[in-house]
């Protein structure tokens, strides 16, 4: 909210500066975001008097003047407004100052070959109003040669972000009021007038929905002339950014500033019959005062007579009825319209206004009568006419809250020491009545305040909050307890590892286009935002590898010869109930070149299936996963090339992570070259660790003689997993064989076709006493017969 | 006798000739060998008379040995020339590049995380979590801000069209504050916990992204008031920034979830054209930033987490993690947090080994 250091000083009376008001809004929690000083924007422009007005010799529009700036030289000054002559006086912007309106530095210059020493602004140019059609015209007494800023008493204007809870101070005599309690001058409370009723309201003013609008108060006031409104009023609306239109709308704008009250004023001649407060219909409509045609529903409170609807109710009024200049007989509104159905509907029409703002959020119940009065006497000083009678109906609820208040409690949970004395002056100064009980009656306007907390919130912050000491949160004994719950120890785990392992951590955004997430999702119903920020953004991740595979492509489209990106996230699934199940997942990618082209290994190489098999071996390792037993299986998903991809599980249907080459289709999808390798390792899959968790690593013991390796050579079918003859060999006895290891694999010449050549080393672990002939020979043996159970003959 | 000192005489100088390991392995044969004449002379010994062999053998032996140690001694040299021949060839140019190894990093956002969470567990917070997509119940309702609430307009939510089987409307969160509620249910009072994670709002330009990080931090207990809040994130900001200079200022503000509420601002200094936390706000060349929300915890919101206001109270706090990443490692646009811009990551990512911890400073130098 925006108003003047002038307006607020009608309410306040004070020597403070505009900077201590500032220091003192932001000390009670009105937060400055803003100081702005016109006379600064003024500089360099004063009042002048044009002494005389020549033709200009080579152009017809224009004037060249003498112009008289107080200092006894008079400058000579080209003007092209019609209104420029001798004798009257206007505002002279010297060379240097710069112009509000459009920023532009004022010269000395040459307009058509005559020198010009500054320029004779309008309204507009100054930013004052909208007017220009001419140069500003002061009255005769305004003194030459000062500045205009001390002339026109500019005012600095304050910036204020009011937070929801304070429709009160949604107008500058509320901010009075708030300024007064914390000590920075005193309030000034107004007088409400008392207005002389010519004669009884002849319009029925009714409320047919008592929920949405408690009381509808209303007078007419015929006779009026709705010209403009005065000088003093439209500086400071227009300080407050508001622009002036005409009186009668310009003084419910006024009220609305001043006291955070909005009222509505309709022009009579355009109302037939009963003016009432009630429920549209379903399809009704209204055209607003924004030009826009609204579809009501009867949800909605409207005011409307027989006619039709002429105000959507709290929010906006109708284009149809509202005042023109040409309005003589005016029926004010002032209401009280439930906050909750004011936001309501104003959500569902998507219309904010001032309004709006102040009843949605609470406005004085018991400012009705008074706020009535005030408009009425405004237009009457400024518009003249006859008041009549005013209707009212129904009742506001004015009923005061009351609070049981411990001022201790400022103590236990503001952490402040107060004296009493100064809490009850503190509420009193916000106008709380204060009990010698501590019963304290709340001001009806205060819709904030629930209970003693928010009691305490008032005495602190008047106090000043900032006075609060620290005080230290009571520590438990001795070094502090580890914290870490076991998925976030091996989430911190797996990401060290993986940066230590050379990939790059990225983040990645959660929503992916629809397109993208539903390649990955498996045929699952995914989370699909109804208001996306764009289509790029719209389905919630099923699998972190398009959001990774999509910035490898940003990296590659920028010149990186390779990008390894890792991020841990979470993927986006439903659980049964409808709530979100949402699996902790490290995803990674390997596009691009794996080695550069170099001195040493000539061309460049691209990443393989087996570089992703590699991390996901590593990471699930530092994972804490138990890698040796762990199997190798296929359904990696149809994102992965088929016959370059695999699943690593515990047991066949625990999948603890997926990897490998990605399919063509999806480097397709995602507009990237291959090959690319991706994999995901799902977290919440591995299994937490057995046991005490105790720090004491079993037992060590070497064993005592020296381990031997046998080498054997096998062929077997073309097709055999050399996994699956490895898991034969190293079955063939238990006891013995502590490793068995491929360290060949071949075919083509000298293999037969269909088949392969497989080299294994497998390492024997004698116990006791060294293995004899024999015991090596039968355990050759049953690793020859139980590789053949899987259609593997020893090479001859 | 000179035929002794003239064998030697002969038998070292021919050895010191012998050019290579085959000629000197030659005249071992011939001088050591079975069939060599110093194995001859030694032969010889057997025939002779005690009194002869007294006299004699120790000559001979000492000619064996001499030429033994001769043959030893041009074996070794012989050996070194070679090597020296050897490795002359095997010059390899190491101004060319090792093996490339690519250097990984970790994000700014998590190891931030870390450092959140070493500090706090320090203070016995623990690290608790929520789900991102959460109904609007523990993102709105039980935070005080019922339905036709004008806060809840102010959160540019994201929403889905689905309900859950409570008929609750489903949503991204749109802070880490529904962890508070999710963990008074679960674990109760006392408790003190931070909240990290990711939020969203359907908020894009130069400085806000529809999707950024959060740390919330909970302290539900008997006696606990805005001085403990403000020591609280006092001693938190000391500890992150490793200043001993963070001033703060504590300005009413209003939030639904907490009440009384408190904006916290931190004074900075300009540094190099940079804004640098730490000092008084209010100090000539010194300014305040927002940082933090912050309030004692609504009484409302104590009772719908199941709790009892009259007996438990305590604050909350909630900071954006980018932000605090920003203003600590001096990043400058946050859109670029979300890229995974290799070059960006290089940059700004962090080693593996820059685990925090409290001994070694949880920041991590430039």
């Amino acid at each position: 909210m925006k108003f003047s250091l002038e307006w607020l000083k009608y309410f306040l009376d004070t020597e403070a500066s505009a900077a201590d008001i500032a220091a003192a809004l932001n000390r009670i929690g009105h937060e400055v975001e803003g100081i702005e000083d016109p006379a600064e924007r003024l500089a360099g422009f004063r009042v002048a008097k044009v002494l005389t007005a020549a033709p200009h010799p080579d152009a017809d529009k224009l004037q060249v003047l003498s112009v008289d700036t107080g200092d006894g030289n008079p400058l000579q000054v080209v003007c092209g407004a019609p209104n420029a002559r001798a004798g009257m006086k206007g505002v002279l912007g010297l060379p240097g100052a710069v112009v509000p309106a459009n920023g532009m530095e004022l010269r000395k210059s040459a307009i058509r070959g005559v020198e010009s020493n500054g320029m004779m602004c309008s309204v507009r140019e100054l930013e004052l109003g909208d007017e220009h059609d001419g140069i500003i015209e002061l009255p005769d007494d305004a003194p030459v040669g000062t500045s205009f800023a001390e002339y026109h008493d500019a005012s600095p204007v304050f910036d204020v972000a009011i937070t929801p809870n304070r429709p009160d101070c949604m107008g500058v005599y509320g901010i009075a009021r708030d300024l007064a309690a914390a000590g920075v001058g005193t309030f000034k409370p107004i007088e409400i007038p008392a207005i002389e009723a010519a004669y009884p309201c002849a319009v029925e003013i009714r409320t047919d929905d008592p929920e949405g609008c408690p009381a509808f108060y209303g007078r007419t006031i015929r006779g009026v002339s709705n010209g403009s409104s005065p000088e003093w009023m439209q500086r400071r609306l227009i300080a407050a950014g508001q622009r002036p239109i005409s009186a009668i709308v310009d003084i419910t704008n006024y009220v609305m500033l001043a006291f955070g009250r909005p009222a509505h004023a309709y022009d009579l001649a355009k109302l037939t019959g009963a003016v009432v407060a009630r429920r549209a219909t379903n399809g009704e409509q209204v055209e607003a005062l924004n030009e826009k045609t609204y579809t009501l529903d009867e949800t909605m409170t409207v005011i409307a007579d027989d006619a039709g609807v002429h105000d959507v109710a709290g929010i906006m009024g109708g284009e149809h009825s509202g005042v023109t200049e040409a309005t003589t007989d005016v029926l004010l509104e002032i209401a009280y319209f439930d906050p909750e159905r004011i936001g309501v509907t104003g959500r569902k029409l998507g219309l904010a206004s001032d309004a709006r703002t102040r009843f949605e959020r609470g406005v004085d119940p018991a400012f009705l009568d008074d706020g009535l009065a005030l408009l009425t006497s405004l237009i009457q000083r400024i518009c003249g006419g006859e008041a009549s009678e005013v209707v009212r109906a129904g009742q506001p609820p004015v009923e005061p809250k009351l609070v049981a208040f411990d001022p201790a409690l400022t103590r236990d949970l503001g952490g402040i020491d107060v004296a009493e004395d100064e809490q009850r002056r503190i509420l009193t100064a916000l106008e709380f009545g204060v009990g010698s009980d501590w019963q304290v009656t709340c001001p009806p306007r205060r819709h904030d305040i629930e209970g003693p907390a928010d009691l305490v919130e008032e005495v602190v912050r008047i106090h000043g909050l900032d006075n609060v000491a620290s005080v230290a949160l009571p520590r438990a004994d001795g070094v502090a307890k580890p914290t870490a719950t076991p998925l976030q120890q091996t989430e911190r785990k797996v990401r060290r590892a993986a940066a230590a392992r050379g990939l790059n951590e990225a983040v990645t955004w959660s929503f992916l286009p629809a397109a993208e997430a539903e390649h990955f999702g498996d045929g699952a119903q995914l989370w699909a935002l109804d208001n996306p920020i764009s289509e790029d953004m719209k389905v919630m991740r099923p699998s972190l590898l398009p959001g990774l595979v999509m910035a490898a492509r940003r990296n590659a489209n920028r010149g990186a010869d390779a990008s390894r990106l890792f991020e841990i996230g979470r993927r986006y699934f439903r659980a049964a109930d409808g709530s979100s199940d949402e699996k902790p997942t490290l995803g990674f990618v390997l596009a691009g070149e794996r080695t550069p082209r170099g001195w040493a290994n000539g061309k460049a190489q691209g990443f393989d299936a087996y570089d992703a098999k590699a991390e996901v071996t590593a990471l699930l390792e530092a994972a804490g996963a138990p890698v040796a037993n762990l199997m190798v299986m296929g359904e990696a998903g149809e994102q992965f090339h088929p016959g370059q991809s695999a699943t690593l599980r515990l047991g066949p249907k625990t999948v603890l992570a997926r990897f490998g080459a990605l399919h063509p289709n999806t480097l397709k999808a995602l507009d990237i070259d291959g090959p690319v390798v991706a994999g995901e390792i799902f977290l919440d899959a591995i299994p937490a660790k057995r046991g005490g968790g105790g720090f004491a690593r079993a037992a060590y013991a070497p064993p005592a003689l020296q381990a031997i390796t046998r080498d054997f050579a096998f062929l077997v079918p073309a097709g055999l997993a050399a996994g699956d003859l490895v898991k034969a060999v190293r079955g063939a006895d238990k006891k013995s064989i502590v490793d068995a290891r491929v360290f060949d694999v071949f075919a083509g010449q000298g293999v037969p076709e269909g088949k392969k050549s497989v080299a294994v080393e497998v390492i024997l672990q004698p116990g006791d006493k060294t293995f004899t002939d024999e015991e090596i020979k039968a355990i050759s043996d049953s690793i020859v017969a139980s590789a053949a159970k899987q259609g593997a003959e020893l090479r001859g | 006798m000179t035929d002794l000192a003239t064998m030697r005489d002969t038998a070292l100088a021919r050895i010191e000739e012998a050019g290579d390991a085959a000629a000197l392995e030659a005249l071992r044969v011939e001088f050591l060998g079975k069939q060599g004449s110093i194995s001859a002379l030694m032969k010889t010994l057997g025939k002779m008379s005690p009194e002869e062999r007294q006299s004699e053998a120790p000559k001979i032996q000492a000619l064996r040995t001499d030429v033994a140690d001769a043959l030893a001694a041009r074996k070794d040299a012989i050996d070194g020339a070679a090597l020296e021949a050897r490795l002359a060839t095997e010059t390899l140019d190491l101004t060319l590049p090792a093996p490339h190894a690519p250097r990984g990093s970790v994000h700014p956002v998590s190891q931030v995380m870390d450092e959140l969470a070493e500090i706090f567990a320090d203070l016995g917070f623990s690290v608790a979590t929520g789900p991102e997509i959460e109904d609007d119940w523990h993102n709105f309702t039980a935070l005080n801000m019922a339905e036709t609430h004008p806060a809840r307009a102010m959160h540019d939510t994201f929403y889905f069209p689905d309900v859950d089987s409570e008929g609750r409307r489903m949503l991204l969160r749109t802070h880490t504050s529904p962890v508070q509620i999710r963990s008074m249910v679960q674990q109760g009072a006392p408790i003190r916990i931070i909240a990290p994670g990711r939020v969203y709002r359907s908020d894009s330009d130069a400085t806000h992204t529809p999707m950024f990080h959060q740390v919330e931090g909970l302290v539900i207990d008997k006696g606990i008031h805005l001085g403990h809040l403000k020591w609280t994130l006092e001693t938190f900001l000391k500890a992150f920034f490793e200043r001993d200079d963070i001033v703060l200022r504590l300005r009413p503000s209003y939030f639904p979830f907490t009440e009384p509420s408190v904006e916290v601002d931190v004074g900075w200094q300009d540094v190099g054209g940079r804004r640098v936390l730490g000092g008084d706000g209010d100090a000539p060349g010194h300014g305040w930033m927002e940082l933090l929300g912050s309030g004692m915890v609504n009484a409302r919101v104590i009772e719908f987490a199941g709790l009892d206001p009259k007996e438990w109270q305590g604050f909350a706090f909630g900071v954006g993690v980018d932000r605090l990443a920003m203003l600590k490692y001096g990043m400058d646009d946050l859109r670029a947090f979300f890229d995974g811009d290799q070059r960006w990551l290089d940059h700004y990512g962090f080693s593996p080994f820059d685990q925090p911890t409290l001994s070694a400073g949880v920041g991590a130098k430039a």
